[in-house]
């Protein structure tokens, strides 16, 4: 409909007056941004900040030493009824605990995700001031649908890859999505409604179990 | 998007005879409100975040050709097909076109303002497409054929009792509790079989970047995830001034929105897609660019900043008029104070003139406002227009001779002390509660101060005010 497009310019340019000619990136105006870009805590104080923000959403959250991963990965399943879970094909070594089924995402169809019980994932950024992990489909967090049809989701979340404020996490992703194009997905909190008498209820649609483990050191 | 002829005075008094709804209002509104102002006070540069999103949506509004331009650019490059749409029956076809295209008679949508204004469901049904609604609240209310009364929590006037019954009816008849968890599993458990084998999601979009083709979606409970990621083809429809310049512009709207609209530091899910991707999500991907009358508020310098509206809802929260009439008594897909003052410009102020006077114009929508928009100014500047656009000869005559008597003082004189005489019958407790028709549609709703025994001046000599 390029009538439409046409159109629709023209009504544009004519609202805005000025001749009712083409704006150009030149008129674009600098905006003020007097707002805190960085939080500038030290870090051990944004990992416990994150950990408790990330128990406010009711998601259950623990900071574990690297040696102890595979045995609470393990634990964690298995309290929430996991035994089979898909993993992504980056996920590390150190984070597939031997004594749980882990079936790798080699093109499962969405109905064999949904017979899985769980995945463990990475991330690529966590926000403390809100409690937020970032997944951006990289190899060790794979598509989307891996973190979205299973009903639990356990991330692993690296102490370094904490930052204070929601602009240094875009920042970091600020590439990820202008050179790569790759997807992003926020997740704060397992899925949640309060449609109903605004009375919150934990787990829709998306997972309804989130287990968060925070690590010292990288794999 | 229509209007009720009977217009909001006499919706709203019908509506505020509902208990039910004023009482889940009052509760919900109240709710919000106390969540708001907690994580509102935690954020120390909430100001200047308002400042930064006023700014943005400005620059975006002033420029909005060449951003637009360049989003379709940014679009195209990463696989996308961009449409243009001049109203909603466009737009609609658009869909249709999709949908018929790859053959189905079912998409699954997620909750989209922009598609309710178009009445895209409608439309899509005409043509043998059933549109599902995936959010709960919008679930609940396509089932029973009601509407939305709220932005954020678009089913707060039905209690838990009512959707269970609804739910026996239709999609759950097994079910024996009103427990919300309950009721949330049935609706999980109906939508997910369709979440997995839909072909076509549709959605809105909270955000697009003009400099990246991204667009962002804000929900919480993961059916937008589910639209926009499981099936193979996807149709987001936006207003054309939903844009931000730069993704880097996101840190302020993703700071703003959540804490605003459901009083959370950050909603669940966040979804952020830029055209598709190998081998995740969609891999057609249909995004519409919908004007409807936003190019028509545009044209309006005071009335324009309606469009810089990131559909929080806060304003509806803090209303004293929408916490107890609720969103039905306006008539319109976008209720409350941002309601009032996008509604009329959208479709025509002669088309919606007593929305702009459905406020008490205390101001309290501004300050809870995340991008600031002055909705009082908004609303006098369009009870101007009302006034312009509607003729009433009687009030008109009425101004016409208050102005006369207002312009000479003997004139006022005059007629203060034939008010004395002439109220003496209808003063009861230094009030007048009823005056006789026409004038009691007046007093109807409020109370009236007698003209006083002697004016100022007579009280301390003409002097006295002077000095």
């Amino acid at each position: 409909m390029s009538d439409a497009r046409e159109a629709i310019l023209r009504r544009i340019r004519s609202a805005l007056g000025d001749g009712n000619a083409p704006t150009q990136t030149g008129d674009r105006q600098e905006i003020g941004r007097e707002y805190r870009r960085t939080d500038g805590r030290a870090q051990d104080t944004l990992v416990e900040l994150f950990c408790e923000r990330v128990g406010d959403y009711r998601a259950e959250v623990q900071r574990i030493a690297s040696a102890a991963l595979e045995d609470a990965l393990t634990a964690a399943a298995l309290r929430s009824g996991g035994r089979r879970l898909v993993v992504p094909p980056g996920l590390p070594a150190e984070w597939r605990p031997a004594q749980l089924e882990l079936v790798p995402d080699a093109e499962l169809t969405t109905a064999e995700l949904d017979e899985l019980d769980g995945v463990i994932t990475g991330c690529t950024v966590a926000i403390a001031e809100t409690g937020t992990i970032v997944l951006t489909s990289d190899a060790h967090e794979g598509r989307r649908a891996l973190s979205l049809v299973p009903d639990l989701h356990i991330c692993i979340v690296q102490a370094s890859q904490i930052v204070g404020t929601v602009p240094e996490a875009l920042a970091q992703l600020a590439p990820v999505v202008s050179a790569e194009r790759r997807p992003l997905t926020f997740i704060s909190g397992p899925s949640a409604t309060s449609d109903i008498e605004l009375k919150r209820v934990e787990g829709v649609h998306g997972p309804r179990k989130l287990v968060v483990f925070v690590t010292e050191e990288p794999p | 998007m229509t209007v009720p002829a009977e217009g909001f005075p006499a919706a709203a008094s019908r509506e505020l005879r509902n208990r039910q709804l004023r009482r889940n209002l009052g509760q919900a509104t109240s709710t919000i409100r106390a969540k708001r102002a907690n994580v509102v006070a935690e954020v120390p540069d909430w100001e200047q975040l308002r400042a930064a999103g006023s700014a943005i949506k400005a620059d975006v509004m002033a420029n909005l050709d060449s951003y637009l331009l360049q989003f379709e650019q940014a679009l195209t490059a990463a696989g996308a097909t961009v449409h243009w749409a001049r109203d909603g029956a466009e737009a609609c076809a658009i869909v249709a076109q999709v949908a018929r295209a790859h053959g189905v008679s079912e998409v699954v949508k997620v909750k989209s303002l922009t598609t309710d204004e178009i009445a895209l469901n409608e439309s899509l049904g005409r043509e043998g497409i059933h549109a599902l609604e995936t959010d709960f609240a919008e679930l609940i209310l396509q089932l029973d054929g009601d509407w939305s009364s709220h932005i954020l929590v678009p089913a707060i006037h039905r209690n838990r009792t009512e959707i269970r019954n609804l739910f026996r009816r239709t999609i759950a008849p097994e079910i024996d509790s009103d427990d919300p968890a309950v009721l949330a599993e049935a609706a999980r458990r109906y939508l997910r079989e369709r979440f997995l084998s839909a072909e076509v999601g549709v959605s809105g979009a909270n955000f697009g970047v003009a400099e990246t083709g991204t667009l962002c979606v804000v929900e919480s409970e993961g059916n937008g995830r589910m639209c926009t990621t499981l099936p193979p083809v996807l149709v987001s429809i936006l207003g054309i001034e939903k844009l931000v310049p730069s993704f880097t512009d996101l840190e302020v709207f993703l700071q703003l929105l959540p804490r605003s609209s459901t009083g959370e530091r950050m909603n669940p899910y966040t979804s952020l897609w830029t055209g598709v991707s190998d081998g995740d999500g969609p891999q057609e991907l249909h995004v519409v660019l919908l004007d409807n009358g936003r190019t028509r508020v545009l044209r309006d310098e005071v009335g324009r900043q309606a469009l810089h509206c990131i559909r929080c809802s806060a304003c509806l929260n803090v209303c004293p008029v929408y916490s107890r009439t609720g969103g039905h008594a306006y008539g319109s897909v976008y209720p409350g104070p941002i309601g009032a003052i996008l509604t009329p410009q959208l479709i025509g102020i002669e088309n919606a003139p007593t929305l702009p006077f459905a406020s008490s114009l205390c101001g309290a929508c501004y300050d809870a406002c995340p991008v600031k928009i002055d909705i009082p100014r908004v609303l006098l500047h369009l009870r101007e227009q009302a006034v312009e656009a509607v003729d009433k000869p009687a009030e008109r005559l009425a101004m016409g001779a208050a102005a006369w008597v207002f312009r000479r003082s003997d004139r006022m004189r005059l007629v203060q002390r034939l008010m004395r005489v002439l109220q003496r019958p209808l003063v009861r407790d230094g009030r007048i509660r009823r005056l006789p028709r026409p004038l009691s549609a007046w007093t109807r709703t409020r109370d009236l101060r007698p003209v006083a025994e002697s004016s100022f001046v007579e009280r301390n000599g003409s002097g006295a005010a002077r000095r």
